[in-house]
C-alpha cells in the first residue's frame, strides 16, 4: 500500500458514496476515545487540564510581567489586593500582588510550569523504572520476582510523604532532588500494577509462541507482554500525576522541596502563608486555587478512565 | 500461630534495618559526616576529638556497627540546637503528636462511619451524593491546603478558633495533654479535624461500599421482615458488620497518621515532633532528624505488626495463607 492511499483513507470524503462494507471493528484507541467522550464531566476535566497546560507552557508570552525579573517589579505595588491598579505601569493586578509587588497572576502561571514539569518528569521516570521492574518480576518469576516485590512491599508499608521527606532531608532542596524523591516514591506503584497484570498475561499462549520462536527475553517482555498490560497502567498513571503534584506542593510548602529561585505553586502558597493571618489572603489563596483546580481536573479524567478500564462495569 | 509470628517479626526487623541503612548511608556516606554530625562552629581540635570519639576515622562498615550499637542503646547523638540528647527532645514532643493523631482518629471514625452508612443506605439521594463528592475532595486535595482553608475560615474570617499553638495543657499521668482544658480543646479542634479529613474520606468510602453490600444480605432483609425498627436494623445488624473492614483499615492507617501529622503540625504550629522535624531540617540539626526518622519508622513498623498479629488472631484465614505462601 502506498503512502497516498493511507492519507486518502484517513480523510473523510462525504461527497463520494462509500460502497457498503462489512461492519468494521474499531481500533482500541478509537473505542477508548468514544467511551471517554461520552462522559461530559470527564471531557470538562480534560479541557480544563489542556487549558492549564497551555497556560503553563505559554506563561512567558501571555503573562503581564516576568515575576522573577526584578527590574519589572516595583516595591510601590507591594501587597495590593486583587483588582488594584499598578502605580508603576497603570495595568491592573487581577489577583493582587505579593510583598515585592509581584503580580500573582504571572507568578501562578510560572509556578504552574514548575509544578507540572516536576510532576510529569517524575511520572515518566517512575513509569520507566516501575514498568521495567514489574515486567521483569512477572516474566522471570522466582527469586527475581520475590526480591523485587519485597522491596516494593517494604516501601509501600511506609507513607509516601515520609520517604520523600527522608530523602529530601538528606539531599537538600532542588528541582532535580524533588524529582528524584518523587520517582523513588512512585515507581513501586507502577511495578506492582504492571506485575499483577503481566503475571496473568504471561501464562497465555502467545507468550509461549514467542518463546518457541526463540525471541530474546527483552523482545518478549517489552514487545509482547508489556502492550497487554497498558490499560491498568494508564489508570494508575493519571491518579499518580495528581498525587505527584500534591506531594510536590506539600514538600515545597514544608520548605524541603523546590528552591526559592524556582517557586512552584506549593512554594507560592507557603510564601503567602505568613500573610494569611494579617488578612492578605490572596497571596496564598489564589495559588492554592490553581493547585486545586489542576488536581481536580486530572482526577475527573482519571475517574472516567478507571470506569472505562474496569471490567466489572463493562457490559 | 508461632510460625506466623516469627515470620512477621522477621519482616518487621528487616523493614527497620532497611530504613536504618538508608538513614545511615544518607547521613554518613553522602558528603562529609564531620560537617553533618559536628557543630559547624567547633574548633579544629574539637573536630579532631569528636571525629575520633564518633569513630568517623574508622572503616565504613565498622562505623555502621557503631551507629547500630548506639541506636540500640537509644543514643542517636546530641542536638546542635538544644545541646541535649536528640532522643530525649523527640520523646518530649511525642505526646503532643500522639494526642493529635488519636483525636484525629476518633474524629475520622466518629464522623466518617455515620456519613458513610448514610450515603450507603441512600446512594442516589442528594445527601448521599454530596457526601461522596465531599469525600472525593477530602481525598484529592492536599492536606496543607485544607488546613489553610480551615484557618482562613474559622480563625481569620469568623474568629471562632485560634489559628495555631497548643493552648493550655494539664498534666495527666505525667503527660501534658490539651484536651482537658477549654483553651486546649479550642486549639485542638482545627488541627485534629485537618488531620482527620483524609482518613475520614477513606472511612466514608469504605463504610458506604460495605453498607451497600450488607444492606442486601438476607439477614438484613429478615430483620426488617421481623418488624424491627430501621434504627435497630442499621445500628445493630448493619453497623456491626461494616465495622470489621473499617477497624482493619484504621489500624493500618494510624501509623501513616503520625507521618501526616508533619504537615498538619507545620500548618497549625502544633508543637509536636513533626514540627520539630521540619524545624530541624531548616536548621540542619541532623541528629534530631535521624532520631525522628528512626523513632517514626519504629512506630509505624510496630503498629503494622500489632495490627497484623491481632488480625490474624481474629481471623485464622490470614495466617494460614501466609504460612502456606
Amino acid at each position: 500500500m502506498s503512502g497516498e492511499t493511507i492519507v486518502g483513507a484517513l480523510e473523510p470524503k462525504a461527497d463520494i458514496a462509500e460502497p457498503a462494507k462489512p461492519a468494521r471493528v474499531d481500533s482500541p484507541l478509537k473505542r477508548l476515545a468514544q467511551d471517554f467522550f461520552a462522559d461530559r464531566l470527564a471531557v470538562f476535566g480534560l479541557c480544563l487540564f489542556v487549558v492549564i497546560a497551555l497556560i503553563a507552557i505559554l506563561a512567558p508570552w501571555i503573562t503581564p510581567q516576568n515575576p522573577y525579573d526584578l527590574a519589572q517589579l516595583d516595591i510601590m505595588d507591594g501587597g495590593l489586593p486583587p483588582g488594584e491598579t499598578s502605580f508603576a505601569t497603570g495595568g491592573t493586578y487581577w489577583l493582587g500582588t505579593d510583598q515585592q509587588g509581584r503580580d500573582m497572576l504571572s507568578a501562578i502561571a510560572y509556578g504552574l510550569r514548575i509544578s507540572l514539569v516536576v510532576a510529569l518528569v517524575s511520572l515518566a521516570c517512575a513509569i520507566v523504572v516501575g514498568v521495567a521492574a514489574g515486567v521483569a518480576a512477572a516474566y522471570f518469576g522466582g527469586r527475581t520476582d520475590s526480591l523485587i516485590m519485597r522491596v516494593v512491599d517494604l516501601q509501600l508499608s511506609f507513607p509516601a510523604i515520609l520517604i520523600a521527606l527522608i530523602l529530601l532531608a538528606l539531599l537538600g532542596r532542588g528541582v532535580d532532588k524533588v524529582i528524584l524523591a518523587l520517582v523513588i516514591v512512585q515507581w513501586a506503584y507502577y511495578a506492582r500494577t504492571v506485575r499483577s497484570s503481566a503475571i496473568v498475561e504471561r501464562r497465555k499462549d502467545y507468550i509461549d509462541a514467542a518463546r518457541c520462536l526463540a525471541l530474546s527475553h527483552r523482545r518478549i517482555m517489552f514487545r509482547h507482554l508489556l502492550p497487554n498490560c497498558v490499560p491498568p497502567l494508564i489508570v494508575v498513571a493519571t491518579v499518580q500525576i495528581a498525587q505527584a503534584i500534591a506531594l510536590e506542593a506539600t514538600l515545597s510548602f514544608l520548605g524541603v522541596g523546590v528552591p526559592i529561585t524556582e517557586p512552584s505553586l506549593g512554594l507560592l502558597i507557603s510564601n503567602g502563608y505568613d500573610y494569611l493571618l494579617s488578612g492578605r489572603y490572596w497571596v496564598s489563596l489564589f495559588p492554592g486555587v490553581a493547585l486545586v483546580v489542576t488536581i481536580i481536573a486530572i482526577n475527573l479524567v482519571g475517574d472516567r478512565l478507571r470506569d472505562i478500564f474496569n471490567p466489572r462495569l463493562q457490559s | 500461630m508461632i510460625v506466623y509470628l516469627v515470620r512477621r517479626l522477621g519482616q518487621s526487623l528487616i523493614a527497620v534495618a532497611a530504613m536504618a541503612i538508608l538513614v545511615f548511608v544518607g547521613v554518613y556516606a553522602i558528603g562529609n559526616p564531620v560537617d553533618i554530625l559536628i557543630n559547624p562552629e567547633a574548633t579544629q581540635a574539637e573536630i579532631a576529638a569528636t571525629t575520633h570519639r564518633l569513630g568517623l576515622d574508622r572503616p565504613l562498615l565498622e562505623q555502621f556497627g557503631i551507629f547500630v550499637w548506639n541506636a540500640l542503646h537509644g543514643d542517636l547523638g546530641r542536638s546542635f540546637v538544644y545541646g541535649r540528647p536528640a532522643m530525649e527532645i523527640i520523646l518530649e514532643r511525642l505526646p503532643a503528636t500522639m494526642e493529635l493523631a488519636l483525636v484525629a482518629l476518633i474524629l475520622s471514625v466518629g464522623i466518617g462511619v455515620p456519613l458513610g452508612v448514610l450515603a450507603g443506605l441512600k446512594p442516589n439521594s442528594v445527601g448521599g451524593r454530596s457526601i461522596m463528592a465531599g469525600s472525593i475532595l477530602g481525598f484529592s486535595l492536599p492536606n496543607f491546603w485544607q488546613g489553610m482553608l480551615l484557618i482562613l475560615v474559622f480563625a481569620v474570617l469568623l474568629g471562632w478558633l485560634p489559628a495555631g499553638g497548643r493552648g493550655e495543657t494539664v498534666d495527666l499521668l505525667g503527660v501534658r495533654v490539651s484536651f482537658l482544658t477549654l483553651d486546649g480543646l479550642k486549639h485542638l479542634i482545627l488541627p485534629a479535624l485537618n488531620l482527620a479529613l483524609f482518613k475520614m474520606s477513606l472511612v466514608i468510602r469504605l463504610a458506604r461500599a460495605n453498607t451497600r453490600e450488607v444492606a442486601l444480605q438476607d439477614y438484613v432483609k429478615f430483620a426488617r421482615a421481623k418488624g424491627l425498627s430501621t434504627r435497630r436494623v442499621v445500628l445493630v445488624h448493619i453497623l456491626k458488620n461494616i465495622m470489621i473492614p473499617v477497624v482493619t483499615i484504621i489500624g493500618l492507617e494510624l501509623g501513616s497518621m503520625v507521618a501526616f501529622a508533619i504537615v498538619t503540625e507545620t500548618v497549625f504550629a502544633w508543637p509536636g515532633m513533626g514540627k520539630l522535624l521540619i524545624d530541624s531540617i531548616n536548621l540542619l540539626d541532623r541528629p534530631l532528624i535521624v532520631a525522628y526518622l528512626m523513632l517514626t519508622v519504629l512506630i509505624i513498623v510496630g503498629i503494622n505488626l500489632a495490627v497484623d498479629v491481632l488480625y490474624s488472631a481474629l481471623d485464622p484465614r490470614v495466617r494460614l495463607s501466609e504460612v502456606k505462601a
